[in-house]
């Protein structure tokens, strides 16, 4: 009698862990469909997208589009592909990623271990910046840039990027840096090292989960900003994403879908490549960033 | 003019003083303890030291300089954390050698100095660790090496052994005793541990609420206590504090009730100033100083012996702690671990009068014979 019950246990158990493999399977097919249009599509002739069937693989193998989307395409009115906003894109990231994970890991540094009269107030106006739309400061950005003299140049996204960054690194540092144990600070103290030595040499060195967290999220957020960089850039300092519209939207004649398709996966690569190769660190940072505190 | 003088030295926290007019003037190569309980501001007054917390008013001079204003890795101090605080990226000889480093000392000079410390504590092997590879003993030796590479005019230590084992504590409070003994520098400890501070200090400063309640060698901490708290923080079990009467008329006595309520009278070995006739008083006993007979010290001038029923006994290995009642209350009473007692059984009991402390009940402060 038991050994029956527990042979039923035992398949109930099967066919539960099938089910939800076959409803985990569904997600994947759902979410990687839309990647599949476009990297079948891209891989096509313009011929067969028109003319076909949008989810047939290709019959007539072609990495045309490619090379078309990344250095010939017109994207308004030169044809240059999108090879030089790409080149753009990474100039204002690279910059804006490095400044903005520095600074926040400075401003963790002092509000949790150089406390000062007002800090908690200082913190909350940072925090505050996280919240504050980017179309609220679009035309007082633009007066400043001007001002500056950065109006249309990639130092100038890199400027507008770094404010917005400031905000979350400093939080992700602060709450990182506030488990780290005072006592080590202290002894570095004693040991007479100063500010930037405990910084450099101590604190820096475990930071290594938090700043990929930091970096992950500045570096998509960054990458995939459309409204500043259609706002703030001009020709010479356009970001991929506003190229990539352009290319969409400002092709005379016949819409080269299969070019768009290809571009857009171009734009989506760097993104996706820091995923994968930060990505590990990037569940366990969240995790030691949060309860171990 | 110690080597390391504390000046009425006070800390506030805003409005609240967690330490008050403390006055301590320690001489070169002492072993100085404060000890007290949780909250006391033991550790306050070693940051103090180390330059880690401002001073309020007062001041700290080390080697007849004064260091309030001395940043802390000037101070030519060294300190031992309660976590150890090693730098977790690094590895042991890196962690020792940092502080060099930092004080611009030339490679050569570093490596002597980290080969020296590592065969003194017997360290060598661990040299490539990082921390996170070490037991706990090993991180304390460690967190002991980094302070001595620094060969400091005063070493601070934070309860450096509380994190650890019991076994393993008290085989490193030994260690930190013979190093000590080697090395002669100063030292300033803290613990809550009385035993710690019984053993390694040569002069104990107790402490509560922000007063240092006495400051003394071991010895007159623990047979000559200022208070009733010192009376009772130091020493396990603690001294017996057994409600009592004086009495003046012929030789002066403390009456106390025995376990059956009659008044037992026990001669003192003098009179305490201003103290009058039938005034309430706290007779303070040590556990030893209240034995059987057989085991009362043979070299005591005055051993007053009454009987009284036995309550409760504990074994305790090398000791049997006896319960007796005296003046209403619980007193404990050291004997030899081979006595034969048993709950119920009357015995009797040898008081020596030698050791006797008196306090005031009200004011709670010793009350001193004459
Ligand atoms: N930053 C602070 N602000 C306000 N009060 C403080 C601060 N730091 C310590 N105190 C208070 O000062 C008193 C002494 O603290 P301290 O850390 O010196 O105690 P301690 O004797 O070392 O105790 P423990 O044995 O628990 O380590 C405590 O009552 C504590 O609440
Ligand atoms: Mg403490």
């Amino acid at each position: 009698m038991s050994h029956a019950t527990q042979d039923t246990a035992v398949r109930t158990g099967r066919i539960a862990r099938t089910f939800i493999y076959l409803v985990l399977l569904l997600f994947a097919l759902f979410y990687l469909l839309p990647f599949f249009v476009m990297l079948a599509n891209s891989l096509k002739p313009l011929s067969e997208i028109t003319g076909g069937n949008m989810m047939a693989l290709p019959q007539d193998w072609t990495i045309a589009p490619w090379l078309s989307a990344w250095s010939t395409a017109q994207i308004g009115v030169e044809p240059t592909g999108l090879r030089p906003y790409f080149l753009n894109s990474i100039l204002m990231v690279v910059p804006a990623v490095a400044i903005s994970t520095v600074i926040g890991a400075l401003n963790g540094y002092i509000l949790t271990k150089w406390r000062f009269r007002g800090d908690t107030v200082i913190f909350g106006l940072m925090l505050f910046s996280c919240f504050i739309p980017f179309q609220i400061v679009l035309i007082p950005m633009a007066r400043m840039l001007g001002l500056m003299g950065l109006a249309g140049s990639t130092p100038g996204l890199v400027l507008v990027h770094v404010v917005y960054g400031i905000g979350f690194g400093t939080l992700y540092f602060r709450n990182y840096y506030a488990a780290f144990p005072t006592e080590l600070v202290r002894a570095a103290q004693i040991d007479g090292a100063g500010f930037f030595q405990i910084f450099w040499r101590i604190m820096l060195p475990v930071s290594g989960p938090i700043a990929v967290v930091n970096i992950i999220w500045q570096f998509t957020n960054i990458w995939n900003d459309f409204l500043f960089g259609a706002s703030f850039a001009d020709l010479d300092s356009m970001p991929m994403t506003v190229a990539l519209n352009n290319l969409v939207n400002s092709s005379t004649g016949v819409k080269e879908y299969n070019v768009h398709f290809a571009g857009a996966i171009l734009a989506a690569l760097p993104t996706l490549l820091v995923y994968i190769v930060a990505g590990r660190y990037f569940v366990r940072g969240l995790m030691a960033g949060s309860v171990k505190g | 003019m110690g080597f390391l003088d504390i000046r009425n030295v006070t800390k506030s926290y805003g409005a609240v003083e967690v330490l008050h007019q403390v006055d301590i003037s320690v001489q070169e190569g002492e072993f100085l303890v404060l000890v007290g309980p949780s909250g006391c501001g033991k550790s306050t007054l070693l940051n103090m030291i180390a330059g880690l917390e401002g001073i309020t008013s007062g001041e700290i001079a080390i080697n007849g300089r004064v260091v309030n204003a001395v940043h802390p890795s000037k101070r030519n101090i060294a300190m031992v954390f309660q976590s150890y605080a090693l730098y977790p990226n690094m590895s042991v000889a890196q962690n020792m050698t940092f502080g060099l480093e930092m004080h611009g000392v030339p490679k050569p000079e570093r490596d002597k100095a980290l080969k020296d410390v590592a065969a003194l504590l017997q360290i060598e092997p661990l040299l490539d660790r990082k921390p996170g590879q070490l037991s706990g003993g090993q991180r304390q030796r460690v967190a002991m090496g980094r302070a001595l590479v620094r060969d400091p005019d005063v070493f601070l230590f934070d309860e450096p052994l509380s994190n650890l084992d019991a076994k393993l504590r008290v085989d490193m409070r030994t260690e930190i005793k013979k190093l000590h003994e080697k090395l002669k520098t100063t030292v300033v400890y803290v613990t809550h541990d009385q035993i710690e501070a019984l053993t390694l200090s040569t002069r104990i400063a107790v402490m509560n609420g922000g007063y240092v309640q006495q400051l003394g060698t071991p010895q007159e901490v623990y047979d000559d206590p200022a208070n009733v708290f010192v009376a009772s923080f130091m020493g396990s079990p603690s001294m017996n504090l057994i409600p009592a009467r004086l009495r003046l008329n012929g030789q002066a006595a403390v009456e106390i009730a025995d376990g059956a309520g009659q008044p037992v009278a026990l001669p003192l070995t003098g009179t305490p100033g201003g103290a009058q006739d039938g005034d309430a008083l706290l007779f303070g006993l040590r556990p030893e100083a209240l034995t059987d007979t057989e085991g009362a010290d043979r070299h005591a001038r005055n051993i007053v012996t009454f009987r009284n029923p036995v309550d409760v006994v504990e074994p305790a290995g090398s000791d049997t702690f006896v319960t007796t009642t005296l003046g209403g209350k619980d007193a404990i009473s050291r004997m030899r671990a081979d006595t034969r007692l048993t709950p119920g059984q009357t015995c009797d009991f040898a008081v020596n009068m030698d050791k006797a402390v008196l306090f005031d009940p009200r004011t709670e402060q010793r009350l001193r014979l004459t």
